[in-house]
């Protein structure tokens, strides 16, 4: 019985670690070529660097444009939380706690949203985006991006608001509190958790976009990391050893948040 | 007028029952009437307007100006003056490359529900025994849905490339000498490469909303069967696939879309090449609309794309994931 156990313990162990092999041999691949020259990652693709070249790593460290790039993504980041978070924790308040006519019109309307893809609407975007004079503008990323993440975050957190119960409410209302306090002074602290998570779901959606950049953003200078990204192995589409150093320092940040999304 | 308005709300709203809600969402009690002097419309209409606008003018506005553009030949800049009906259209649907486009999208659907699922449920089953360091696994096979889609294109551009690449070298060294050289750069492999690299990035998420269904399983009902002389497959086939149902559900839903919606990948993978043999319905809207100019035409691929998303999601709601509604179904964070 013991055997037998232990053996289905191994078996088990021998197959997740066949997916982890999956999974984790490309970023492998990528962290330690980086640390190669072009030349020895075609004599030698899978061992490890004759001599560990740290110059791919500390030469784009050492480059402003990366750093702009990173500075670029991390404010229309921010810059788009704030928006879609805002906006929703306003519209979810209502929409959760107060009865009224065309509420749940409304909030269909929003749901609809998450049914459109992103990809549906980013030509007649850039369109309006062009009439309205915000093409190399961050605000020509951050307000579509907030607009789009606005279905996701209402709904998360109007059921978070309706777990709040009506005495607390009814007690602030008692203690002559207005319903512009009793949103920002109460209703928000509590739901920090909740704010927490969305927050986390709209930094790494704007991290990541790529399509709305890279149509919006003609100027370098605001290019954001994906688009960086893509330009760079473009410009450098030889020098494989030193793309996938480049994507590897753009890896990071994004990895950072895992643990933060996986804790279920 | 307040009195009107901030009529008190029933313990149960039939509004909400009516429209179902375009999504599932957890089931909560809904709030208690509040004093009607804080339900006056100036106030509510203060905290709705910010999102409400910039949904109208981000999110709607711009399906308007799609339909609207469809109807033009234009090049982009002037005015858009020559009308020409359901030309785009009708050009559309006889352009070899769109409906090729519609087949390649229909390829990956299959896929995705065919392996790629199965995948990930079995891997959710099998990080929801109990095994040494499973928390890390989790993570790690969730990695990569956090990476950009930019960053993993690169990534595996790198370990496709024809001679180089770590996948020629892998394939010389198992004696699949066949491969080498195709990959991403072939018509005839290009499809199933790119749905290799899709698995990848996408697996770990479909294993966690999998992974969040199973855990909301009851213990008991799992004893009570092995009690009545269930073996391991019978418990699996027979409680816990059908008590899986609503998630899995879920996750179809969200593998559709993602594959009728694919660009980030694709466009910097293979740009939909070569020769279109991996083009999708996103590369063919964006060739047309901004490297070739014929804005009224991309325009008509965007709406097309549209009727299909919002189709399909109607008829889904509708008619598969209706009776989960009410249940406990878990929506993920995915697009």
């Amino acid at each position: 019985m013991n055997a037998r156990r232990t053996a289905r313990g191994l078996s088990l162990h021998a197959v997740v670690w066949l997916i982890a092999a999956f999974v984790v041999v490309p970023l492998i691949y990528a962290v330690i070529s980086g640390f190669k020259s072009t030349g020895e990652l075609t004599t030698n693709p899978f061992g490890l660097p004759e001599h560990w070249k740290t110059g791919n790593y500390t030469g784009i460290l050492g480059d402003g444009m990366f750093w702009r790039q990173i500075a670029n993504s991390a404010g229309i980041a921010i810059g788009t939380t704030c928006c879609t978070v805002a906006a929703s924790a306003m519209a979810a308040f209502v929409l959760a706690r107060y009865a009224f006519r065309g509420r749940e019109l409304f909030y269909t309307l929003f749901t609809i949203g998450l049914m459109f893809p992103f990809a549906v609407a980013v030509l007649p975007l850039f369109l309006l985006l062009r009439n309205f004079d915000l093409l190399d503008n961050p605000l020509g990323v951050i307000l579509p991006q907030a607009a789009f993440g606005l279905p996701m975050t209402i709904i998360i957190l109007r059921g978070f608001f309706r777990t709040i119960p009506a005495e607390v409410e009814e007690a602030a209302v008692m203690d002559g509190c207005g319903k512009f306090r009793f949103f920002w002074k109460i209703l928000l602290p509590m739901a920090r958790p909740a704010l927490g998570t969305v927050s986390v779901l709209a930094i790494v959606a704007s991290w990541n976009n790529f399509f709305l950049p890279l149509l919006v953003f003609n100027d370098p200078k605001w290019q954001t990391i994906p688009v960086g990204v893509q330009q760079f192995q473009g410009q450098y589409s030889t020098d494989y050893a030193l793309v996938l150093a480049y994507i590897v320092l753009a890896m990071v940040p994004a990895l950072a948040f895992t643990p933060s999304l996986s804790a279920s | 007028m307040p009195s009107s308005v901030a009529a008190p709300a029933k313990d149960k709203d039939p509004a909400e029952e009516r429209t179902g809600g375009a999504v599932p969402v957890h089931s909560h009690a809904p709030a208690r009437s509040l004093p009607r002097e804080l339900g006056s419309w100036a106030s509510i209409a203060w905290f709705l307007v910010p999102a409400l606008v910039l949904f109208l003018v981000f999110v709607l506005a711009p399906i308007a100006v799609a339909v609207h553009t469809s109807f033009f030949k234009w090049g982009g800049i002037g005015s858009m003056d020559d009308f020409v009906g359901f030309e785009n259209y009708t050009r559309l649907f006889a352009d070899q490359v769109f409906l090729g486009d519609m087949g390649r999208g229909l390829y990956l659907i299959v896929l995705s529900i065919t392996v790629q699922l199965p995948f990930a449920l079995f891997t959710a089953v099998l990080l929801n025994q109990k095994l040494r360091g499973r928390a890390v696994y989790r993570m790690l096979f969730f990695a990569p849905y956090i990476l950009s889609e930019v960053v993993t294109a690169v990534l595996f551009t790198m370990i496709f490339l024809p001679g180089d690449g770590m996948a020629d070298h892998l394939a010389g060294a198992l004696g699949l000498e066949g491969l080498q050289g195709k990959w991403l750069a072939d018509p005839s492999t290009v499809m199933p490469t790119l749905f290799v690299v899709m698995t990848w990035k996408y697996f770990g998420f479909h294993m966690m909303l999998l992974l969040a269904g199973l855990q909301s399983i009851p213990r008991e009902i799992l004893d009570a069967a092995s009690i009545d002389g269930a073996g391991a497959w019978q418990r699996f086939r027979y409680v816990t696939l059908p008590l899986l149902g609503p998630t899995i559900r879920i996750s179809v839903f969200l593998s559709v879309i993602g594959a009728i919606q694919l660009f980030d990948l694709v466009w910097v993978m293979t740009a939909g090449g070569p020769n279109h043999s991996s083009e999708t319905m996103a590369i063919s809207m964006f060739q047309f609309g901004f490297k070739r100019y014929q804005v009224g035409y991309a325009s008509a691929i965007s709406v097309v794309l549209f009727m299909i998303s919002l189709v399909f999601s109607l008829f889904y709601q509708r008619y598969v994931l209706r009776r989960d509604l009410s249940g406990a179904v878990t929506t993920g964070g995915g697009r």
